[in-house]
Order: C-alpha cells, then sequence, then structure tokens
C-alpha cells in the first residue's frame, strides 16, 4: 500500500512551517515521526495534498527543568522520554508510558507532540498527559498559546490546534507522589484495549485517565469524585467509566472494555497509592 | 519529484525520487537491495527493519525522503563484501533461529540495533526487543538463544553448546575489524574494544 501522490516541503523553522500550512491550505499537514500519519495515509484513511515536515528541527527536541514543571519539546521522541533521568525522578509516569508505546523501532521515530496532536484516544501518552494536568503550547503567526490538556481533545483526531498551529511544548507540573499506568492488550505491541493512567499527586489530589474508552482521551471523573468523597480504591474504581459509553470493535464489546476499565483503574490505584 | 542523498550500507545513492515512496521501496526497488522485507502493510511484524543513523526503524512506515541526508544500514549491510558473516548472522544461522527466513533480516536488525546498547542483555531484555519483530515459524526461542550466542561472540567470549568452536573467538579479529565498513555506527560491533568505546 501506499499513499496518494502529496507535495512534500521540509520546514527550516517552526515560523516557516507556520507560513507554509498557511499558503497550502486546508489539504496541508504536518509530519514529525510518521508513526501515525505515515500508516493512515498508507491506508489511504487520510489524503493530504500536502506534507509539512517537521521532523528535523532539532530545537524542538528538549526536556528541560522549567522550575514547577518539566517542560518537554514537542519533537521529543518516545525513545529519548523512556531514557530521561531527568523524567524518571521527576515525572517517573512518563518514561514508563513512553516505553509501553509500540515497540522499539516505532519509539526511536514516534514524538510525544505527534502522538497528542493526532489525538488517537486508544494512545499510551496522551492519557498519560491527561492524568498529569499537562499544558501544551500551540504557536501560531500571532504567536503562543498554552491550552490544558483536559481542554485539547475535541473529539476523535480532533483537537484544539489550529490548521496553521503547531504544537511546540509539552509542560508537566511537577509534584507526582505515586503513579501508575495500567495497559491491556493482546499482543505485545497493540494498541491499549483501554489503558489506565493515575497519578498521585503531593498536593494530596489523584488523577485518572483513560485510554480507549471514548472518542476521545478523558479523565475518569467518576473515579476522581469517588476519591475525594473518601471512597476505597476498589470502591472508587467501580465509577471509573460513570457517564461514558465505550465503543464495542472488533477488540472487546462496550460492556467488557467497562469491566476492563473498572479491574484496571482499581489496580492502579493500588499501586498508586501503595 | 524530490531529490534525496542517502548513504545506503556505506555508499552514496543519489536519486530522484517521489515524496510518496516508502524507504522500504526505494531499498528494494529502486537500489534492489531485497533483503529487507515487506510483511505486513500495517507497521506490525518488523520484517521491514533497517538501521537509520544507527537506530532501528520500521522502513515501510518511513518515507524516502524523510531519510535524506541519513545513513542506512540493511541486512545486506552486515556482512564483509568478501561474504564472511557478522555475528548475529552466525549465531542466526549456528542456532536455527530462522527456518523460512523471512523474518530474519528485519530480526536482526533489530537484534544489532539492542546489541548497540545492551552488551549482555538478559532473556527479558531480548524478547522485549523484539516486541516489534514478528516470527510465525519459531517459536521465538531459538532467535533468543542466537542473540545471546551473538552477544557471547561479540563480547569476544565463548559460547557453549551448538556453537562451541564455531565462530566464537576464532576469526573474530579478521570478523570484526572489517565491519566498520558496512556498520556505521559501529561502537559496539567490534570484538575489541567492545566497552561502548
Amino acid at each position: 500500500m501506499v499513499p496518494e501522490r502529496f507535495e512534500y516541503h521540509r520546514a527550516s523553522s517552526v515560523d516557516d512551517a507556520i507560513s507554509r500550512l498557511g499558503r497550502l491550505g486546508e489539504g496541508s499537514k504536518l509530519l514529525a515521526g510518521g508513526h501515525s500519519l505515515i500508516p493512515l495515509m498508507k491506508l489511504r484513511l487520510v489524503r493530504p495534498s500536502a506534507v509539512v515536515d517537521i521532523g528535523r528541527l532539532s530545537d524542538l527536541r528538549y526536556i528541560r527543568d522549567a522550575g514547577d514543571y518539566i517542560a518537554i519539546g514537542s519533537l521529543t521522541r518516545h525513545c529519548d522520554l523512556e531514557c530521561s533521568s531527568l523524567l524518571q525522578r521527576e515525572v517517573p509516569l512518563l518514561p514508563h508510558v513512553a516505553g509501553v508505546v509500540g515497540d522499539p523501532a516505532v519509539r526511536h521515530r514516534g514524538t510525544i507532540g505527534g502522538s497528542l496532536a493526532h489525538a488517537d484516544p486508544a494512545s499510551d501518552l496522551p492519557a498519560a498527559v491527561m492524568a498529569l494536568d499537562g499544558r501544551l503550547v500551540l504557536r501560531g503567526s500571532h504567536g503562543d498559546r498554552i491550552v490544558a490538556v483536559t481542554e485539547f481533545f475535541r473529539g476523535f483526531w480532533e483537537t484544539a490546534l489550529g490548521h496553521e498551529e503547531v504544537l511546540t511544548e509539552v509542560q508537566i507540573p511537577k509534584g507526582t507522589a505515586g503513579w501508575a499506568y495500567q495497559k491491556f492488550t493482546r499482543r505485545a505491541f497493540d494498541w491499549a484495549i483501554v489503558g489506565v493512567a493515575v497519578v498521585a499527586t503531593a498536593r494530596g489530589t489523584v488523577q485518572v485517565a483513560l485510554a480507549n474508552v471514548a472518542p476521545t482521551t478523558v479523565r475518569a471523573t467518576g473515579t476522581e469524585q469517588a476519591l475525594r468523597e473518601g471512597a476505597s480504591p476498589a470502591v472508587a474504581a467501580r465509577r471509573a467509566v460513570d457517564g461514558l459509553r465505550p465503543a464495542s470493535d472488533i477488540n472487546a464489546t462496550s460492556e467488557y472494555r467497562s469491566h476492563l476499565a473498572v479491574v484496571l483503574t482499581r489496580r492502579a490505584l493500588d499501586k498508586a497509592l501503595a | 519529484m524530490v531529490s534525496v542523498s542517502i548513504v545506503v550500507n556505506g555508499l552514496e545513492r543519489q536519486c530522484d525520487v517521489e515524496p510518496r515512496l516508502l524507504l522500504v521501496g526505494f531499498l528494494r526497488d529502486v537500489l534492489g537491495l531485497t533483503g529487507t522485507h515487506i510483511g505486513c502493510e500495517t507497521s506490525s511484524c518488523g520484517a521491514c527493519t533497517v538501521l537509520v543513523d544507527g537506530e532501528s526503524v520500521k522502513a515501510c512506515t518511513v518515507l524516502t525522503v524523510q531519510a535524506d541526508g541519513s545513513e542506512v544500514t540493511t541486512i545486506e549491510g552486515l556482512a564483509q563484501p568478501d561474504g564472511s558473516l557478522h555475528e548475529i548472522q552466525q549465531a542466526f544461522g549456528a542456532e536455527h533461529a530462522l527456518q523460512c527466513g523471512f523474518c530474519t533480516p528485519g530480526m536482526i536488525m533489530a537484534v544489532a540495533s539492542l546489541l548497540k546498547s545492551q552488551r549482555e542483555p538478559t532473556d527479558r531484555q531480548i524478547r522485549d526487543a523484539l516486541e516489534g519483530n514478528l516470527c510465525r515459524c519459531t517459536g521465538y526461542q531459538n532467535i533468543v538463544k542466537a542473540v545471546h550466542s551473538a552477544a557471547c561472540m561479540l563480547r569476544g567470549q565463548s559460547y557453549g553448546l551448538q556453537t562451541a568452536g564455531n565462530a566464537a573467538g576464532a576469526g573474530g579479529a579478521g570478523v570484526a575489524s572489517g565491519l566498520e565498513a558496512g556498520l556505521r555506527m559501529t561502537a559496539g560491533f567490534s570484538t575489541e574494544g567492545q566497552d561502548g568505546t
């Protein structure tokens, strides 16, 4: 399988990418690691008329201590997250989750910005960033704006990112006291059938995010509310899919996904709150 | 058409390609290097694994234009010009780590990537490193043995069982020194000075 014909442009900078997107119009798409976009282009589910390659913008590949948060450049690859000693110290959930995405070859190319911008609800890193209450820096022709990750995902493969904007940085608050990620798959490299990310913060809050139970990455608001009311992990976990109706597909029925979400939330809470 | 220049197995190749030409298509159809295989078309099986700038990559999920300016190593780049096999290839043969051979080039390149960073991987590390490479024939047991064996040879140690006396140590120096040509990022592949230096 081969993509449809398209024009290829290599951006020399973020601002160059932004102006090219503007000139090329709505049919243009950004290319970073390509491990979400290219498989879809090969299946012809996505058919951009033009691709703007930002994959070589090494300025966007960094992990920095910014005081009360960690600043991660959007082109930081999963393998870079995995082996970051700064992250292992300050935000250990992230290197762990980056390490369960796909397989080593995929992790050599995939980027955190690409994963967030692609916004597949079954993805692991968006769930982790959601549980961490991350913030996303979006750059457009008018400058930078910051969007909370909880406001970022609008629908299936749909985000707050404008067509002529580039996600440049992911900001992750420090202060993780406990964490866990539970990912249920049949095969080693599969997407999560259901994934649950939990962060217990030093401030005393517990944040729970779910992968593949809704059209977008979501927080388990039922579980979070139950925990605030003093429920035990077992009781709180039963409310994991409150307000949600997970989809049925080739991998699992809606009922099975709901059941998985409860079980995995329980396990993740037990680990994070231990 | 876009002009690209890619160093493939040590040789610079310049070409005009369509943006949509996948790296695996460039290697197989333009350069005739058919050792890299296309297995699944869904970025799952790893039969197309090559090294790009020393790191394992699925060549079916990379556009040739993305690899412009990079160095690519394929399975053809592992053996010596005179045909002597790389330690990983020797180990796969000696440990019966292949049957039909379809997954094997990609499997070997994934192993090459692993052994760059892990000189003495555990079973768990080997199996995790190969999670992106599917084999339908072997059940993976002998592949894991072959990786242990290759890692041993690359550390300059002898390996018991089937490979005793075969490749370990004997001729190690000759094979190793010539590897530099075929494999760009060779820290970790020569049997001498194999310390990440």
